[in-house]
């Protein structure tokens, strides 16, 4: 945004009076599109994003199993899920791959970002090879990685002094661990972009003055580089989390939610529910609570870490 | 300023090179072996002999209908989002209507909504409308799903346009259909650019409404594809790895062509 000049570009919807007055009563509403441009677009997201939204609420207490008329069945559904131990069990495999996730990636993606943002000479070649992981789909991902880690010729398989029998799939433990694996490596490269823009975007003069006053590499980096990442962190957070929350067609193309149900998570299950056992009710609702977790979780992210109070969601971006 | 060497990001950055680097060299290296060599010396060892058959074999396998399909879906979701976004970005950042800010509110709460929460109804939805199993069911949603981000970004983008052009063009007595056609669309090359490549990577990469709204072949995605490839012929390794491989393809291209237009695109993605 350019502030020096006279007329900045203010944001729609909080012009100030000054403003108004400064345009005068002639072209404040000569050449200004009406309403009825946003109408095509509206009209068509309401249908097809907003309207599912709603009915999602209303199937949940409905019975309904794909063929005919859904009946309303009040809180039939809700008890059988709440009630259901694989449900609790896929509640807390969800927050545990989430958790895992944030974890794992949110230090991971910060160093390579501050390291991408600086000015090594190999840097750029290698930002080539590190993205590559982007540009493929989630569906690509987990079967490129469900071909290399396959038991029996897979490079566990080869490597058995580093992977024992070879069937990470066979075990609770391993069949997380290369869930986690996976989403790392399908999602860092993502993270690291948001880090690098916004490394880049800190002011150098900051390490200037740092510098002078004698602080090291890491003093620099916990003082001045992680504060001034903040944004980018709660941003990158709340994708993460309702991305880990959403996990889908990892846990569908790796592990089919096996061994058992261990791996089973709660978005997995609705489609198990709804498209497998042809049960939408019981889907619908364990859809809801996904969608309710997933906007509590991020309002708090967000309340606790003051981001409510500020504007630039895309720094550096 | 900073001139000592990072070691430890430093190191961090090679074990990540490993670990992206090797398993798409153990890729490339799978599809161009024939499967029983692949079968017999795993995935790590150096290939003896050469071949192309397992990119064939794709294409023998259904994946040249495949990909007609996602070229089909992808052009018109790409086309939806364009017809539809840049009025809707034009009235979100010009026009003076209280109910054009309540529609970005809209639009800025649906960039939250996850498309796995809305796939029950959507069937719903897409099976009642007669278009189960239909491409167009596919398209519809799709484009809908794009359109937050898309809007984000476009406003974003028109919001850069001074005002005193608009001004400018008010006092020649232009209309808002004017200013859109003549100012607004060709000041913003760079957004439209991003939008185009952020709803074509969604469609092209979308699994979850394919998924659950298509069934045949003749309406399989290539993402679908790949899925079916997997559980229905998961030991022909070098074979699914070439169809992933092609599924990359086109992305690869335009990452080639128009890096930055593609990174901005990826960003909007939002970890999907």
């Amino acid at each position: 945004m350019t502030t020096e000049t006279t007329s900045a570009p203010p944001a729609a919807g909080s012009r100030t009076p000054a403003r108004r007055r400064s345009e005068g009563s002639y072209t404040a509403h000569v050449g200004r599109p009406g309403f009825a441009w946003a109408v095509p677009a509206t009209l068509f997201f309401l249908i097809f994003a907003i309207a599912p939204l709603v009915m999602v609420a209303v199937l949940s207490f409905m019975s309904w199993n794909g063929l005919g008329s859904p009946r309303f069945v009040g809180m039939d559904n809700w008890s059988r899920v709440l009630d259901d131990p694989v449900m609790i069990k896929s509640i807390w495999l969800t927050l545990l791959v989430t958790v895992l996730g944030v974890a794992i990636q949110t230090p991971l993606s910060i160093l390579l970002g501050v390291w991408a943002a600086g000015q090594q000479r190999n840097r750029a070649v290698l930002s080539v090879i590190y993205f590559i992981p982007l540009l493929l789909s989630s569906t690509a991902v987990s079967v490129l990685w469900r071909a290399l880690l396959d038991p029996n010729f897979g490079i566990p398989a080869q490597a058995t002094w580093l992977f024992g029998d070879g069937n990470l799939f066979g075990k609770q433990a391993s069949a997380i661990g290369v869930l986690a694996f996976v989403s790392t490596w399908q999602f860092t490269p993502f993270h690291t972009l948001i880090y690098q823009g916004a490394a880049r975007a800190i002011p150098q003069v900051l390490y200037q003055a740092a510098e002078i006053d004698g602080a090291g590499r890491y003093r620099q980096f916990f003082h001045i580089t992680l504060p001034q990442l903040r944004n980018s962190v709660v941003t990158s957070m709340i994708l993460m989390i309702v991305g880990g929350l959403t996990t889908f067609e990892t846990v569908l193309i790796l592990t089919q939610g096996g061994p058992g149900t261990d791996t089973t998570i709660s978005a997995y299950y609705m489609y198990q529910k709804a498209f497998k056992s042809f049960d939408f009710g019981a889907g619908a609702a364990i859809a809801l609570v996904l969608v309710v977790a997933a906007t509590i979780i991020s309002l708090i992210v967000v309340r606790v870490s003051g981001y409510d109070k500020m504007r630039s969601s895309m720094e550096g971006l | 300023m900073r001139r000592r060497p990072n070691h430890l990001a430093g190191v961090g950055s090679v074990v990540w090179l490993f670990l992206v680097g090797l398993p798409l060299y153990v890729m490339l290296v799978a599809t161009v072996q024939p499967q029983s060599e692949y079968t017999r010396n795993g995935p790590l060892s150096f290939p003896h002999s050469f071949t192309f058959d397992n990119y064939t074999g794709a294409f023998d396998s259904g994946f040249g209908q495949y990909f007609l399909n996602t070229v089909i879906v992808t052009a018109c979701v790409v086309g939806l989002v364009l017809l539809l976004v840049p009025p809707l970005a034009y009235a979100i950042v010009r026009s003076r209507s209280r109910v054009t800010s309540q529609v970005f509110r809209l639009f800025l709460l649906g960039l939250a909504i996850p498309a796995q929460a809305v796939i029950v109804p959507m069937f719903y939805l897409i099976s009642k409308a007669g278009l189960y199993d239909n491409l167009l069911g596919v398209i519809l949603p799709t484009a809908a799903f794009c359109l937050p981000m898309s809007a984000l970004i476009l406003s974003g983008a028109m919001r850069d346009i001074s005002p005193e052009l608009f001004e400018a063009m008010a006092m020649d007595g232009a209309t808002p259909r004017r200013m859109f056609f003549q100012l607004v669309v060709p000041l913003s090359g760079g957004g439209l650019s991003t939008i185009v490549v952020f709803s074509a990577l969604q469609a092209w990469n979308g699994f979850l409404f394919p998924l659950v709204l298509t069934q045949s072949d003749s309406t399989k995605l290539v993402t679908l594809g790949l899925y079916n490839f997997q559980t229905e012929h998961g030991i022909n390794i070098p074979g699914l790895l070439a169809a992933v491989v092609l599924s990359m393809v086109p992305v690869l291209l335009v990452y080639l062509f128009a890096r930055r237009a593609l990174v901005q695109g990826l960003m909007g993605v939002g970890g999907k």
